[in-house]
């Protein structure tokens, strides 16, 4: 049965999110180097779902559209990691605290499997939220 | 004969590689291969030849597409745009060289502009620690010549500055530390096992947002005082070993990243990690040191700063500079609607401020300049593409530590092409004939 679950989410860079946004933001690389979250594999078994699953990942902020995948750099059980990218900033929390950072690490969120739903590009999912017209 | 050109200096990271070797075609125009270079250095350079790559201005148009328009036509609206404003926001700078940022602050001087660098979600809060409290650092030569206790705190180069450990800080022979790796202790504070994490002596698996409390318990340990069994869910017995090992180093150093700068506590971690530093002192020699991220973005701060007094989140639209993050930094103003036209240069705002920011941009006239196509080009109301600093053009660059390298132009740009620099200059003079400046 698939659950939805809370976990404690972070964002942060990878390798790959390096290489990716110097190849070209435009193009499904990106995509499949940040439209991603790393989770522990006791959460995806807790949300009942196998792994490279598209899940909706939601929070106070906002919620996205992501693979889940299994973390390469656990165990973090409770802890997601979005890579850095648009993906993971349509949920952090945009809180400066009057110290001119947002809250990019710890931010609350659930994680519900959304098998049916497509994962955007990184350029459309922002222009899709902002409203830019596209031509 | 292919040509191979040495001491090339890595436009990517605050690592600042400068030991780069390039092969280029016969007639000098086509990059072959990238020697010595991490996979994202290698890709930075290579990419940068890319076939369908953007060379000419675009003006986004009332359907949504785009339409070319010349670098004057560019510069007209550029210029435009930040003269008319009521405060006008020139955000990026790190990924350009010394002489391009240079050149946009008399621009912001001239149009009473706020400037800010990627500081503002990188090392920000790092800035506002050390004002409050210094820092005790150093380069990162005498790191690999000196440091026996290498500290990774909410840091991972195993990603974000790959060669950062080869060169400086696990790996490399220096002159005290002959024998490399054997020589040094590495200790890694991170929430995950991180592929750095996993090369270390000691991981401390803190509890995510919890680093406060364990700098904190860190600093009652060199004491030997009173500590509860768990900390940020550390054991007490882990916590005094790691003192231990410190105190016994002959030169130690704290890295520290996103991990601490951009949870919580913010600020007040680095408080006390540079507390911590600062009591460590009083037992052996210790050393603090923030991951910057992008190549050039302590550079930017460092021009800000000799040009305005403030490394970053300047706000010069009183018509002399002010500094209160919180107030005059980029995400608030952006979160308050009080910017009015925005000019992004050299990073991408787009991907990597929270969404309800970048909705801000799009509302406002803007412009973006950048070789990539971005969500922030994607957001822009026109697009400059320009010529890659430290491949087609060279200029200053200070590394993580402050020390300034002149990176190197590897290629031409393609015909036609426009720098940052020349970019800004052509903005400049046209904002001082609408402003009447002499
Ligand atoms: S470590 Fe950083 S500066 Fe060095 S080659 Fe890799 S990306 Fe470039």
């Amino acid at each position: 049965m698939a659950n939805k679950i809370s976990l404690n989410l972070i964002s942060g860079r990878t390798i790959q999110q390096g290489v990716c946004i110097e190849s070209g933001k435009e193009k499904p690389s990106y995509r499949t180097a940040c439209g991603i979250i790393e989770m522990d594999p006791s959460d995806l078994r807790k949300m009942g779902a196998w792994k490279n699953t598209n899940v909706k990942v939601t929070s106070e902020f906002g919620s996205v559209i992501v693979k889940a995948v299994e973390t390469t750099q656990g165990p973090h059980p409770g802890v997601g990691f979005i890579p850095m990218g648009p993906w993971a900033n349509s949920v952090i929390s945009p809180n400066t605290y009057s110290t001119g950072m947002p809250t990019f690490k710890g931010v609350p969120v659930t994680v519900e499997v959304a098998i049916n739903e497509p994962i955007l590009l990184g350029i459309e999912l922002v222009q899709k939220q902002c409203g830019v017209k596209v031509g | 004969m292919t040509k191979t050109m040495t001491d090339v200096v890595c436009p990517f990271c605050g690592t600042l590689c400068d030991d780069l070797e390039v092969s280029l075609s016969d007639d000098g125009k086509q990059i072959l291969e990238v020697y010595n270079a991490c996979v994202i250095g290698t890709e930075k350079f290579l990419h940068s030849q890319a076939k369908d790559r953007v060379t000419r201005p675009r003006m986004r148009q009332e359907d949504g597409s785009w339409k070319e328009v010349s670098y004057d036509e560019a510069v007209e609206y550029t210029a435009k745009i930040l003269a008319n404003a009521k405060k006008p926001l020139m955000y990026g700078w790190s990924s350009t060289n010394c002489e391009a940022q240079s050149v946009g602050h008399e621009i912001a001087e001239m149009c009473g502009a706020c400037v800010d660098n990627t500081a503002a979600v990188c090392h920000g809060t790092t800035l506002i620690a050390v004002q409050d409290i210094g820092i005790p650092s150093c380069t990162l030569g005498e790191i690999k010549n000196r440091a026996d206790r290498i500290i990774f705190w909410g840091c991972n180069p195993a990603h974000a500055h790959p060669r950062h450990m080869s060169r400086y800080s696990i790996y490399p022979r220096g002159f005290f530390t002959g024998k490399g790796h054997k020589s040094r202790k590495i200790v890694v504070v991170d929430p995950r096992v991180t592929d750095t994490a996993s090369l270390a002596d000691i991981h401390l698996q803190v509890e995510q947002g919890r680093d406060y409390e364990l700098l904190n318990a860190l600093r009652v340990a060199l004491n030997n005082e009173w500590l509860p069994d768990v900390v940020a869910g550390i054991p007490q017995e882990k916590i005094r070993e790691v003192a231990e090992v410190c105190k016994s180093g002959r030169f130690g150093i704290i890295f520290f990243g996103m991990g601490v700068t951009q949870s919580l506590s913010k600020n007040h971690n680095i408080d006390e990690a540079i507390a911590l530093t600062k009591h460590l002192n009083e037992f052996t020699k210790f050393s603090i040191m923030p991951m910057r991220g992008h190549y050039n973005v302590t550079g930017s701060g460092e021009v800000l700063a000799w040009q305005f007094g403030f490394p970053y989140s300047v706000d010069l639209s009183r018509g002399f500079a002010r500094y209160n993050p919180g107030d005059t930094s980029t995400i608030d103003l952006l979160l308050r609607g009080e910017v009015d036209a925005m000019l992004t240069i050299a990073s991408d705002p787009g991907a990597h401020f929270p969404i309800s920011a970048v909705k801000q941009i799009a509302k406002i006239p803007s412009v973006a300049i950048d070789p990539h196509l971005t969500p922030t080009t994607g957001v822009s109301k026109l697009h400059v593409p320009v010529a890659f600093v430290g491949v087609e053009v060279g200029g200053n660059a200070y590394r993580m530590d402050n020390v300034p390298i002149d990176t190197r132009k590897v290629v031409d740009p393609p015909a036609g092409m426009l720098t940052d620099e020349e970019f800004l200059t052509k903005v400049r003079d046209r904002v001082k004939q609408l402003k009447g400046v002499k």
